[in-house]
Formats: structure tokens, C-alpha cells, sequence
């Protein structure tokens, strides 16, 4: 199946990634080989297979809800590109 | 014979008997590094100051006669994918390089009360997203047997590292065959755990439902130490296996009689290296001779998992690697007016291609309208492939196979093309997609000098079989004691 150039940008644009015109081809030719070959598993029957959500049996893991502070405010803003007054500085989004 | 020739379980004992110190096990460490890693650069980043510091002190613990741990004052190489606090984990990408952890994975919290010592942070394919360390953003991995061959991938630094003495033993991360691949090519002891049986926590997530992190060794018995240091349930982690705790180091029995091992003759057919397929014959005799039983058998699961793989690990990555948005942490483009801006440069700038593809590949999988068709799909294959393991482990202990189909390939013979490069996973990808432990264990040196692994794979914590096989196969046929790596050829 031949994707198209048209969804390649559709999909960038989900993506939030912005592709040269370059990328895209490359894509567009890298992304309908790897799905034509995914086509294999179209050859297997899986109308009475239940999907494998989780591999190893542990299912409804619960814990208590308890407030745990391992990481401090300072340490968790540290990484941040832009901060102020101890919050994440982002450019204005409401005009 | 240099410190940093030894096998972990060799130097715990000489450090107990006080015949080395922990300072001089880990300076001729970076000794080593500062002598080889020009030419084979596994390492993104060390820790020399801090991990002679803490040497050090461990000496001096030590010589007060306090009672340490049986591998205190042993140092360890670090995949750059789990995060140690206060230093740098970077994932080789352009995205995290400046990211500074604050928190210490849950793996790395185990190891710093073993008091073991950190060396520094192991090269790999950005995001983990590779099979030769090529797709590291920072630079290229050579494997020692051979400089102008890839080290495999993703944990290239991590296996290439113990193969030249640069650490005595490593982390290393397997999504689809990424720390046993790498093992492989580079003739050092791969183990990737059976899921949740180590804590994910701290790790930096490509595809949640296959991730695993896993030690490299130079031989089986230090797989076994490294599993029973790191393993374990962590709430952390919901994931995480609540199974009690295991001694895998009792499981190295030097004894195969009666074992029962599927050898599948379709991972020995086309596509696979004639020598691979000559060496994991050998090695199928050895172990009937050692008094196992091997059986051909057959596992026709290969090129579905592998397609369901590319779905299923796309899909999750696509998803994980949406909080890359240069908000919190990470790279932020200097060019933008609006939040929307920050979003789509920072990550268009952060990621290299090979990550781009993936993400791309993720997000249309799972867009609408192909969601059914491809991810739905996929994990219904999930479900049969796993029930393929399942019918050959009622009849078998161990399942036999090379790792990977061929040794070594050329740094950028592959790397243009994507669909070729996948299919060097595809020993490996069917045991993640199952959630299985597999192991890969060097047998010998192919006509170039390079070496081959054979894979075993187990039912779902059954780590003890594949220990009990691996160290008798060890114990008959010596790959490290016969062969070294000579760090020949290169770029030029």
C-alpha cells in the first residue's frame, strides 16, 4: 500500500514534527516499504484472538495513595528551557 | 595480568581477600578508557573524579573493617538511557543533551547500595531506535574485533565497552534484541530479563510493553550476580513482576542431563549466515554431547513478530516521545513566536531521522482509521506468537538459535536502509513480543574474526534454566579465555 505524500504531511503535522521536502519523500518511500511488509500478519486469522494487552500476567496493580515528595520543586524545574518564579515559562497562548 | 582483565566474580574475591583496592580496579579502568575508547568510543560521558572519590572511600570502609557488600567498591558501565541523579542522560540524542537527571533509576538505587561504582554513560542509538549504534546523534561505536564493523545496537556502548576491558560489566536496554544483539556482535554475555522481571523505573521509555533492562557480562556467572543485584518488584514500576526474589547464581550448575532444548529450523534457513548456522550446529552437538537432549523443532514466527514488532514499538514510541515538547526538559528551538512553534522545532530539531521515522510510522499506525488494521491486528498476532512459545515450552526447557544472522556488518552498510537493518533483529524481536528471557552467549570466532552468538531463550522466568545451560556450555567451550578482541581495521 503507497502512502502519499499528502499523508505524510498529515501525519507530521499529528506529530508536531515539521519535515523538509526531502524527509518526506524519504518517508513517504521508507514508511510504504516497512507497512508493505507488514502486511504478513493480514495473513493470519485472528477473528478468535484476544489481544495481549499486558505480557506477564500482572493485571490491576494497585498501591496506596499517598502523597510522596522524592523530588524537589528546584530539582524538578532544573531541566527547564525557560522558568520563572518557579514555573515552566511558555510564550503567550491566549492574545 | 591487568585488573581490568578479570570477570567480576574473579576481583569480588580479591578485593574480599584484600589483594586489590577498589581505587586501583577502578583507575586502571580509566586507565583503560583513556588508552582504547579513542578508538572504539563506547563511553558518552565519564565519572572518573566521583567514581575514584567513592573508590576510595569504600578502600577505607574496607581497612575500618566494616562489613561490606560482596561486590561493593566493583565499578559498572551505564547504558546513557537510565538516569543516575545529578549526572547527564542523554539517550545519544541532540534532545537530552544537556539533561541533567534528577532521580535515580530504580536499577541505579540498587546498585548504590551494593555500593557499586558508576564508570560513566555507554553510546547507543538515539532513543534506543537501532541495531548498530550508528543512529547515535553524538558519534559512531566501533566494535573491537574489527573498528570498521558496527558494535550492533542499540546497547553498542554497553557490549562494546566489555569486550575491550573498558568496564568489567554494563546495564544495557532490549526492546527488540538491543542488549543481546549487540552482545553478539561484539562476543560478551547478553541477557535480556523475562518482562518485569527488572524495574523499568528511570529508564527513559521507547516502547513500554517490551522494554527490559538487562546486564552484560563477560561471562555467565557475572549475568547471574548482575540479575540478583538489579531484579526484583518496585511499586514503582506497575509492571514490575510481584514475584519473590530468586539466587540465580545457585542456577549455575555445571550440568545439561536431561535438559530438553528446541533447536527451530526456521531461524537456521535463509537469511541466515552460513557460518551462523554451522556454529549454532556445533553448538547444538555440544550440548547433546554434554548430555542434553536437542531436538529440531519448528517456530514459525519470525517475520510476523518482526512486522508486528515495527507496529507495536512505533506505536508506544510515537506515544512516549510526545513529551519531548521543550517545555519541561530537553531541547528548545531558539526560533519560535508561538507555544505552537516551540513544539514542532524543538522536536523536528531535538530528533534525528531514524526517531522521526519511527515517531511518523507510530503516530499513522495508530491514526484514525488504521488503528484496527494495524495496531489492533498486531496485537492479536501478540497473542499467537506467544502462543507458539507456549506450545514449544510444554516440550521444551530451552529453545536454541543463533542471535543474530550474521556477525558484524560495515558501519553504513545498512544505515540507508531501514527495512535491511530491521531484519538483522529478527532472532531476537519474537522473544520480546512474548515477554520472554533470552540470553546470548558467545560460542566462536567466524572466518573474518568475528565473533557469533547463539541465543537461549526460556519460558517466562525461567532465567534459571538459561543460566544452568549457559554456564555448562561455558564451562565446556571458553569463547573469553581463547579470544580477545584486536581492535584492527578502522576507518581508514
Amino acid at each position: 500500500m503507497a502512502i502519499s505524500k499528502e499523508e505524510i504531511i498529515h501525519i507530521a503535522k499529528l506529530a508536531s514534527l515539521n519535515l523538509t521536502e526531502e524527509e518526506i519523500i524519504k518517508y513517504q518511500k521508507d514508511l510504504t516499504d516497512i507497512l508493505e511488509f507488514a502486511e504478513v500478519v493480514n495473513n493470519l486469522n485472528t477473528d478468535e484472538i484476544k489481544e495481549t494487552v499486558g505480557i506477564n500476567g500482572e493485571y490491576n496493580v494497585f498501591r496506596k495513595d499517598e502523597v510522596k515528595q522524592e523530588i524537589s520543586k528546584e530539582e524538578l524545574l532544573k531541566n527547564a528551557p525557560s522558568k520563572d518564579e518557579g514555573m515552566f515559562r511558555i510564550p503567550k497562548v491566549i492574545n | 595480568m591487568e585488573l581490568y582483565e578479570y570477570t567480576v566474580h574473579e576481583i569480588a574475591e580479591k578485593l574480599e581477600k584484600n589483594e586489590v583496592t577498589s581505587y586501583d580496579l577502578v583507575k586502571s579502568y580509566f586507565d583503560r578508557i583513556r588508552e582504547k575508547d579513542g578508538l572504539v568510543k563506547a563511553y558518552v560521558s565519564t565519572l572518573e573524579e566521583e567514581a575514584l572519590e567513592q573508590a576510595k572511600k569504600i578502600d577505607e570502609r574496607r581497612k575500618n573493617g566494616e562489613k561490606l557488600g560482596k561486590f561493593a567498591g566493583i565499578p559498572i558501565g551505564i547504558k546513557d538511557n537510565m538516569n543516575i541523579k545529578g549526572t547527564k542522560t542523554t539517550c545519544s540524542s541532540k534532545m537530552l543533551e544537556n539533561y541533567e537527571s534528577p532521580y535515580d533509576a530504580t536499577v541505579i538505587e540498587k546498585l548504590k547500595k551494593e555500593d557499586i561504582i558508576f564508570l560513566g554513560k555507554l553510546n547507543m542509538d538515539e532513543f534506543a531506535m537501532g541495531g548498530s549504534t550508528e543512529q547515535s546523534a553524538f558519534f559512531k561505536t566501533h566494535n573491537p574485533w574489527d573498528l570498521g564493523t558496527v558494535p550492533g545496537g542499540s546497547s553498542g556502548g554497553s557490549a562494546a565497552s566489555v569486550a575491550s576491558d573498558l568496564a568489567p560489566w554494563t546495564l544495557g536496554s532490549d526492546t527488540g534484541g538491543s542488549i543481546r544483539q549487540p552482545a553478539s556482535l561484539c562476543g560478551v554475555v547478553g541477557l535480556k530479563p523475562t518482562y518485569g522481571l527488572v524495574s523499568r523505573y528511570g529508564l527513559v521509555a521507547f516502547a513500554s510493553s517490551l522494554d527490559q533492562i538487562g546486564p552484560i557480562t563477560k561471562d555467565v556467572t557475572d549475568s547471574a550476580i548482575l540479575l540478583n543485584l538489579i531484579s526484583g518488584h518496585d511499586e514503582k514500576d506497575s509492571t514490575s513482576s510481584s514475584r519473590p526474589k530468586e539466587d540465580y547464581t545457585k542456577s549455575l550448575v555445571n550440568d545439561v542431563k536431561g535438559m530438553k532444548i528446541g533447536l527451530p529450523k526456521e531461524f537456521l534457513g535463509e537469511g541466515t549466515n552460513e557460518e551462523v548456522r554451522q556454529a549454532i550446529l556445533e553448538v547444538a552437538d555440544k550440548y547433546r554431547e554434554l548430555g542434553a537432549e536437542v531436538e529440531e523443532c519448528s517456530l514459525n514466527v519470525g517475520k510476523y513478530a518482526l512486522a508486528t514488532y515495527y507496529i507495536i514499538a512505533c506505536a508506544e514510541a510515537s506515544s512516549n516521545l510526545g513529551r519531548f515538547d521543550g517545555i519541561r526538559y530537553g531541547y528548545r528551538t531558539e526560533n519560535f513566536e508561538n507555544l505552537k512553534d516551540i513544539y514542532k522545532n524543538s522536536r523536528s530539531e531535538g530528533f534525528g531521522s531514524e526517531v522521526k521515522r519511527r515517531i511518523i510510522l507510530g503516530t499513522y499506525v495508530l491514526s484514525s482509521g488504521y488503528y484496527d488494521a494495524y495496531y489492533k491486528k498486531a496485537q492479536k498476532v501478540r497473542t499467537i506468537i506467544k502462543n507458539e512459545y507456549d506450545k514449544l515450552f510444554e516440550k521444551y526447557d530451552l529453545i536454541l538459535t543463533p542471535t543474530s544472522p550474521t556477525t558484524a556488518f560495515k558501519m553504513e552498510e545498512k544505515s540507508n536502509n531501514p527495512l535491511e537493518m530491521y531484519m538483522a533483529d529478527i532472532c531476537t524481536v519474537p522473544v520480546n513480543i512474548a515477554g520472554l528471557p533470552g540470553m546470548s552467549i558467545p560460542c566462536k570466532l567466524d572466518s573474518k574474526g568475528l565473533p557469533i552468538g547463539f541465543l537461549l531463550v526460556a519460558n517466562s522466568f525461567e532465567e534459571n534454566k538459561i543460566f544452568r545451560a549457559g554456564f555448562t556450555y561455558e564451562q565446556a567451550i571458553n569463547f573469553r579465555e581463547n579470544n580477545k578482541p584486536t581492535f584492527k581495521g578502522g576507518e581508514n
